[in-house]
C-alpha cells in the first residue's frame, strides 16, 4: 500500500465507510496532502464502494477542498466587502510581492500558494486571511511581511 | 393511502389522490405546464424553475413538479407573475445556451428551442455567457459527443447515469458559475466507466449530448461504386423508427424500413433478426454444454449462471463493474457482431465478392454499438467486421435527407443471403426476448417437444418490471439430454443497468442460484435504446414493446433453429453449433476494466 | 420624528453562567410539553435570519414519528458581516450544549451535531474538549445523548438547512425541495431540528430566566435581544448584545463614524437601507411596528460617504455567483447575468434602463429560485439600485 492507500484506510477506519464519511475522510487528506489528487479520490471511491465521479462531483463543490495540487502553506485572503474596503488589495499585493508570484499560483518550491477567499467572519477587524488553519485579522502590509517572513523561516529559509 | 385531495387550478377543481404533484393534477384538466428538468423516467429535482405556478396565499412560485398537491390549493398556471417569470427563466437559459440553432444536431427536435419558441423569445436581451466560458466539445467517444455549451445543467443525465443505469460515469461538478455537467476529473467520456449506454442523450432536452454520428460517411460509402454496402437492421428500429417520421409510437414499419433502405442505395439489405437466431443456436448450446459439463461431467470451473452477451452496454458494464465475472458472459457476439463477420466471410463467397469492397452497415436502436463495432477483436473477418453503426435517429435523417416520403413507401422484404428471420429474432428486441427465444429453442433440443407455454409465448419472461424470473422444469428430455431430467432451469431476466446491478449483487452473495440470466442495458431492452427516437419514456415503450410482440406473431416460423436460413448456414458453412469456425467467427473474449 | 426606541444594550448570551448542569437537570426533568409551551410563548425566533418560531419548531419534530431523530446545531455563520456564532461558541459553548441537550429530550433524538464552517476550524479542538466535559456529564445523570462536530468545507449555501444535511450526507450542499420540511424529513430523512447557534443560545436564557424574562424585551413581533455583528465604517466594530426593535437610526448614532451613508442590514442578503430611511427602519421580524421592518441574522455593515455603492453591490454578487450552488436556473444564471449587468451599465456597453430589466429579473430569482439564497439576492440588489441608482450609471 502507497502512504495515500495507507492515509485513507486510517481515516476511513475513523469515520466509518458510509457515504456519510466522505467529507472527513476528503478533509483528512487535503489536511495531509493540501489537496486531493485523482489517486486520492480514486482511493476514496474504492474505500468506501462509492463511484469515483461522485467522489469528485462532491470534492469540487467545496473550496477548501482543492483538486489542484497547492504548497505546504496555503494563504486564504478574505476578499468578501469589509475586507476588500479595509486594505485587502494591499494586503494581497505585499504577498504577491515577497513571495514572487501571482494569486491563484504556488511558489516554485511548493512551500506557498495564494488564494482569495469568500468572507471568513472577521470583518470587525479587517482585513483577515488564512494560512492553513490560522487567522490572521486587521493586516497591513506590515504585519502581512512579518507574518509571511515567520512562516519562511520555519523551513529555515528566508 | 387513498386520500384524496380537492383544489382549484386556473378556477377549475380537481380531485386527485393525495401526494399527486400540481403538475400532474394540471394534466389531469388539460392544462400542460412547461417543463425542462422533469422526465418521467427520472425521479424529481425541481431545478430548472420553468414549471413555476402560483398558489393562493403564497408570494413566492412554487416548482410544479416538486410541489404536492394540498387540500384546498388554489393555483393558477399563467397568471401574470408566472408568465413574466417563466420568461425570464427561459431567457436566462438561453443566455448561458450555445443557442447557435441552425447548427445544432438537435435542431428540430429540442425542448428548450420548443419551449423559447412557445414563449416567442425574440431579442436576447441579457448577456451572453457562451463566449465567456471556455468550452470544448468532448468528441473521443466512439459513441457520444458532448458539448458543454449547450448544456442547460437540468442534470437529467446525470439522474439517468445514477438512476436507470446506476453507471454514474456522468456528475455534477463544481458550484455557482462555474457548475457543470462532466465525468471524474473532466475526463473524456471515452477514458471514464462511460458505458456508451446513450440514454443520457436519449434523455438530454438538448444538444449537449448526441450520438456520434457516421451519416456522411455512410453516403460516402453509398455513393462509391467500388463497394458494395451491405446494411443490417436490429428487431428494435422496426417498431421505433415510425416515431421520427410522423408514425404514432408503436407503428411496426418493418415492409417500409426495408424500401426506405433499398431506395437509399444499399446494395444489400438484410436482417440483424438473423444473426439474432444464430445467437440463440450458439448460445442455446453453449448453455447446454455448460449444463452439462456442471451436471454430469462435475466440472467446477464451469461458471453458471450464464448470462447473455447481445447488450454491449451491459459487457461494457460487467466489464468495469464486476470484472471478476466475465467468465459467467457467454462467449458468443451480439447479433451485430455476429452479422458483420459473417458478411466478410460467408456472404463475401456466396455472393463472389471480395471483403475489401463490402461496407457493412448496421442501423441499431443503440449507440453502445457503436463502442463495439469499434472494439479492436472485432475484427476476426479479416477486416473490420462492422463498419458503420447508426442509430435509429440517424437513419431517419438520411431518410429524410434523401427525400422519401416513407408514408407513401411500398413495403419491401429484406435480401437474401442473411435477410431470414423469425419471431425469436424479432422480440430480441424487447427485454426478455433473448430468454424467451432462448428457452423456445434449448426446450426443444433437450425434450423433441415445443415450451410448454400457449401459442410459444412465455409469458412470465416478459413485461416491464425490472427483474423477472421464471422456472423451467424439464421433463422427458431425449436421450442425450436425459441427465436433465426433472432440472428446474432458473432463468431471470434484467434491464436497465441499476436492475442488471441488483442481480449481479445477488449473484455475487450467493442468494441467487439462476442458471440463465438475461441482461439489457436499456429500460425495456433494446426497444428503449439509447439510439431510439427522443422522446422515450414508459408510455412509448410500453407501445414500442407491443408492437414487437405482434410482429412476433405475425411470422411464419417463431423458433431460431428453425429459420432455414440459419439450417443452411450451418449445412454450407459453421458445420455445427460452436464448432471451429463459430468459435473462429462468432465468438469473443472480453476485456477487465477498473471500476473507478 | 423622534424615534421612540432607544437602543438597549443587553448582557444574556455572554453572561458566564456557571449552573448549567443545574439548567440541564432541571430541564429533563420538566415535562416536554411544558417546556414547547414556554419556548412559543417567549416568541423566539430563528436568529439565522429566516426567524420562524423556535418552539413551533420543536413542537413538529416532537409529534413527527420516526425511529431516530436529531438536533443540529447550524454553525455554518457565512453570511457576509457576520461573526457572532463563533465567539458564542467560543465563549459560552455549554449554553449551546445544553439548548441541544434540552431539545434532544424533548423530540427524542440521541444524537446531535454542530456543523461547524470549515473557516472556523481553529474552533474545533477547544469544542470538543467542551462537547467532552458536557457528555461525561450526560453520562453522569445517564442521559444518552451524544453531540458530534460535523466541519463543512467551504460553502456558503451549506448555511441553508436542507443544503446543511446533503452535506452531512457526503453529498453536494443542493437545496432540498420543500416540502418536506425538516423536523418531517431532515437529516438522513429522519426529523430534525435545525438550530441557529445564536437561537439555541437563547434557549438557554429562557430556560434559566423564564419565557417572561425574554419576552419582555424587544418590540411586539420581535421579543428578546439579538446580538449583531458589526463591521464596516465604524469606530466600534464587534458583537453588541441589543434588545430587538431598535430604529437604524439609534443604530446609527450609536456606530456610525459620523459620515454614514448607508447601512447593510443581515449581510450580503439582506437590504441595503439609505441614509433618508434610517429612522423608519426597524430592525426586527415581520409585522412592522414603524415604517420598514427588517429581518437580520445580525449583521450590520456601515459604508460612509466615501464607498463606492456600485462597488458594494459588485462585491456582494460576485459572492453569490461563486457561492450560489449552481442547480437551479433563476439562482445560477441570474447572479451572472446581474453582476455582469451592472458592469454592463457602468461601462456603458448597456443603458441605464438595462437596470429596469435587472430589477425585473431579481423580483424573478425572488419568486422562483429553489431556495433562500437564490431568492434573497435581490432584497440587496433591488435596495442598491433602487437608492443609488446614480452611483450605477455610466
Amino acid at each position: 500500500m502507497n502512504p495515500i492507500q495507507t492515509l485513507i484506510k486510517e481515516l476511513a477506519d475513523v469515520h466509518g465507510r458510509r457515504r456519510e464519511s466522505i467529507l472527513p475522510i476528503l478533509q483528512g487528506v487535503v489536511e495531509q496532502e493540501k489537496y486531493l489528487s485523482e489517486d486520492s479520490m480514486v482511493e476514496i471511491a474504492r474505500e468506501i464502494d462509492i463511484p469515483a465521479s461522485d467522489v469528485y462531483g462532491t470534492a469540487t463543490f467545496y473550496s477548501f477542498l482543492e483538486a489542484k495540487k497547492m504548497g505546504k502553506y496555503v494563504i486564504r485572503v478574505c476578499k468578501t466587502i469589509t475586507c476588500s474596503m479595509k486594505g485587502k488589495n494591499q494586503v494581497l499585493l505585499t504577498i504577491q510581492e515577497m513571495l514572487k508570484i501571482k494569486l491563484g499560483d504556488t511558489t516554485p518550491d511548493k512551500r506557498f500558494t495564494i488564494l482569495e477567499t469568500n468572507c471568513l467572519g472577521w470583518c470587525h477587524k479587517a482585513p483577515a486571511m488564512l494560512i492553513n488553519d490560522e487567522v490572521y485579522t486587521e493586516l497591513t502590509p506590515e504585519k502581512v511581511r512579518e507574518i509571511l517572513s515567520s512562516y519562511m523561516k520555519k523551513n529555515g529559509q528566508i | 393511502m387513498s386520500k384524496k385531495v380537492n383544489l382549484i387550478i386556473n378556477g377549475l377543481p380537481v380531485e386527485v389522490q393525495h401526494g399527486t404533484t400540481i403538475l400532474d393534477a394540471a394534466k389531469e384538466l388539460g392544462i400542460t405546464i412547461p417543463t425542462l428538468c422533469f422526465h418521467k423516467d427520472l425521479c424529481v429535482a425541481g431545478n430548472c424553475r420553468v414549471c413555476v405556478v402560483e398558489v393562493a396565499g403564497q408570494r413566492r412560485l412554487s416548482a410544479a413538479c416538486a410541489t404536492p398537491c394540498d387540500e384546498g390549493m388554489e393555483i393558477l398556471t399563467n397568471s401574470l407573475k408566472v408568465r413574466s417569470s417563466r420568461k425570464h427563466i427561459i431567457e436566462l437559459l438561453l443566455s448561458e445556451h450555445n443557442a447557435d440553432c441552425t447548427k445544432c444536431y438537435r435542431n428540430g427536435n429540442c425542448e428548450l428551442q420548443e419551449i423559447s419558441s412557445e414563449y416567442k423569445i425574440m431579442t436576447q436581451d441579457f448577456i451572453e455567457l457562451v463566449p465567456f466560458k471556455h468550452y470544448s466539445i468532448d468528441a473521443y467517444s466512439p459513441s457520444i459527443m458532448k458539448d458543454d455549451s449547450k448544456c442547460i445543467r437540468c442534470q437529467r443525465c446525470v439522474r439517468t447515469c445514477s438512476e436507470l443505469q446506476g453507471v454514474n460515469a456522468l456528475t455534477v461538478a463544481h458550484k455557482g458559475d462555474k457548475m457543470k455537467i462532466t465525468t471524474f476529473f473532466e475526463k473524456s467520456m471515452r477514458d471514464v466507466v462511460c458505458t456508451n449506454c446513450g440514454q443520457c442523450v436519449n434523455h438530454c432536452p438538448t444538444g449537449a449530448l448526441v450520438e456520434k454520428n457516421y451519416i456522411e460517411d455512410v453516403w460516402d460509402a453509398i455513393a462509391n461504386p467500388k463497394k458494395h454496402v451491405v446494411v443490417q437492421t436490429a428487431p428494435a428500429v422496426r417498431v421505433g423508427l415510425g416515431e421520427e417520421l410522423g408514425f404514432p409510437p408503436g407503428s411496426r414499419v418493418t415492409g417500409k424500413l426495408v424500401a426506405a433502405l433499398k431506395r437509399l442505395g444499399f446494395d444489400s439489405v438484410l436482417d440483424t433478426d438473423f444473426s439474432a437466431d444464430l445467437t440463440i443456436v450458439e448460445e442455446g448450446t453453449e448453455l447446454l454444454t455448460r449444463l452439462k459439463k456442471a451436471l454430469v461431467d462435475k466440472d467446477d470451473t464451469v461458471k453458471l449462471p450464464m448470462a447473455t452477451s447481445c447488450s454491449p452496454g451491459w459487457i461494457k458494464y460487467i466489464e468495469h463493474m464486476y470484472p471478476e465475472y466475465l467468465g459467467h458472459l457467454s462467449t458468443c457476439k451480439s447479433p451485430q457482431q455476429m452479422f458483420g463477420a459473417l458478411v466478410k466471410t460467408y456472404y463475401a463467397k456466396a455472393r463472389n465478392l471480395d471483403p475489401a469492397d463490402i461496407v457493412s452497415v448496421s442501423i441499431m436502436p443503440c449507440t453502445a454499438k457503436k463502442f463495439e463495432a469499434w472494439r479492436p477483436e472485432m475484427h476476426d473477418s479479416g477486416y473490420r467486421d462492422v463498419d458503420y453503426v447508426l442509430t435509429t435517429r440517424e437513419l431517419a435523417i438520411l431518410i429524410k435527407q434523401a427525400g422519401l416520403d416513407f408514408d407513401k413507401l411500398e413495403e419491401a422484404r429484406y435480401d437474401r443471403l442473411m435477410g431470414d428471420s423469425t419471431g425469436a429474432g424479432v422480440i430480441f428486441g424487447a427485454t426478455g426476448g433473448v430468454m424467451e427465444a432462448a428457452l423456445r429453442t434449448a426446450y426443444e433440443i433437450v425434450t423433441g417437444r415445443e415450451v410448454p407455454f400457449k401459442n410459444l409465448d412465455i409469458m412470465p419472461v416478459r413485461g416491464m418490471e425490472g427483474i423477472r424470473e421464471a422456472v423451467i422444469k424439464i421433463e422427458n428430455p431425449v436421450k442425450e439430454w436425459a441427465f436433465l431430467d426433472g432440472v428446474e432451469l432458473k432463468c431471470a431476466v434484467a434491464h436497465g443497468l441499476v436492475n442488471a446491478k441488483k442481480v449481479m449483487d445477488a449473484v455475487k452473495s450467493g442468494k441467487a442460484d439462476y442458471h440463465f440470466i438475461e441482461f439489457m442495458a436499456c429500460p425495456g431492452g433494446c426497444l428503449g435504446g439509447g439510439g431510439q427516437p427522443i422522446p422515450t419514456n414508459p408510455e412509448i415503450r410500453q407501445k414500442r414493446m407491443n408492437a414487437i410482440y405482434a410482429e412476433d406473431k405475425s411470422m411464419k416460423v417463431r423458433k431460431s433453429h428453425e429459420n432455414p436460413e440459419i439450417i443452411k448456414l450451418y449445412k454450407d458453412f459453421l458445420k455445427e453449433p460452436l464448432g471451429e469456425k463459430s468459435h473462429q467467427l462468432l465468438h469473443t473474449k472480453y476485456t477487465k476494466r477498473d471500476r473507478f | 420624528m423622534e424615534s421612540i426606541h432607544q437602543l438597549k444594550r443587553a448582557d444574556f448570551i455572554f453572561r458566564n453562567e456557571n449552573d448549567w448542569e443545574k439548567i440541564l437537570g432541571n430541564a429533563l426533568k420538566r415535562k416536554n410539553q411544558d417546556i414547547i409551551k414556554e419556548l412559543i410563548s417567549s416568541e423566539l425566533k430563528g436568529r439565522g435570519g429566516a426567524g420562524f418560531p423556535t418552539g413551533l419548531k420543536w413542537k413538529f419534530a416532537s409529534e413527527a414519528e420516526a425511529d431516530e431523530k436529531f438536533i443540529i446545531c447550524n454553525a455554518d455563520e457565512g453570511e457576509p458581516g457576520t461573526f457572532k456564532d463563533r465567539e458564542i461558541l467560543t465563549k459560552v459553548p455549554y449554553k449551546v450544549l445544553t439548548a441541544m441537550a434540552v431539545c434532544a429530550n424533548i423530540i427524542g433524538a440521541k444524537k446531535g451535531f454542530i456543523y461547524l464552517r470549515g473557516e472556523y476550524k481553529f474552533l474545533k479542538e477547544e469544542l470538543n474538549k467542551a462537547i467532552d466535559e458536557f457528555h461525561y456529564y450526560c453520562n453522569e445523570i445517564n442521559f444518552d445523548f451524544t453531540i458530534k462536530i460535523f466541519m463543512g468545507s467551504g460553502a456558503y449555501v451549506c448555511g441553508e438547512e436542507t443544503a446543511l444535511f446533503e452535506s452531512m450526507e457526503g453529498k453536494r450542499g443542493e437545496p432540498r425541495n420543500k416540502p418536506p420540511f425538516p423536523t418531517i424529513k431532515g437529516y438522513m430523512g429522519k426529523p430534525t431540528v435545525i438550530n441557529n447557534v445564536e437561537t439555541l443560545a437563547h434557549v438557554f436564557t429562557i430556560l434559566k430566566y423564564g419565557a417572561k424574562k425574554f419576552y419582555d424585551l424587544g418590540v411586539q413581533y420581535s421579543r428578546g435581544t439579538k446580538l449583531f455583528s458589526v463591521s464596516g465604517d465604524t469606530p466600534k466594530p464587534g458583537i453588541y448584545e441589543l434588545e430587538l426593535g431598535m430604529s437604524l437610526q439609534d443604530f446609527v448614532y450609536e456606530f456610525g463614524d459620523g459620515d454614514t451613508k448607508a447601512v447593510q442590514v443581515g449581510g450580503a442578503s439582506g437590504f441595503l437601507v439609505p441614509r433618508k430611511n434610517f429612522k423608519d427602519a426597524a430592525i426586527g421580524f415581520k409585522g412592522k411596528l414603524t415604517g420598514i421592518s427588517l429581518p437580520t441574522g445580525g449583521s450590520m455593515m456601515l459604508f460612509n460617504s466615501s464607498r463606492s455603492m456600485f462597488n458594494v453591490l459588485d462585491n456582494y454578487l460576485k459572492f453569490f455567483r461563486e457561492e450560489s450552488c449552481g442547480q437551479c436556473t433563476p439562482c445560477r444564471v441570474g447572479c451572472q447575468q446581474l453582476q455582469m449587468g451592472i458592469k454592463a451599465v457602468k461601462r456603458g456597453e448597456k443603458p441605464s434602463s438595462y437596470l429596469t430589466k435587472l430589477l425585473r429579473l431579481a423580483e424573478t430569482m425572488q419568486l422562483a429560485a429553489k431556495c433562500g439564497l437564490g431568492q434573497s439576492v435581490a432584497n440587496s440588489f433591488s435596495s442598491i439600485v433602487d437608492n443609488f441608482h446614480e452611483e450605477m450609471i455610466y
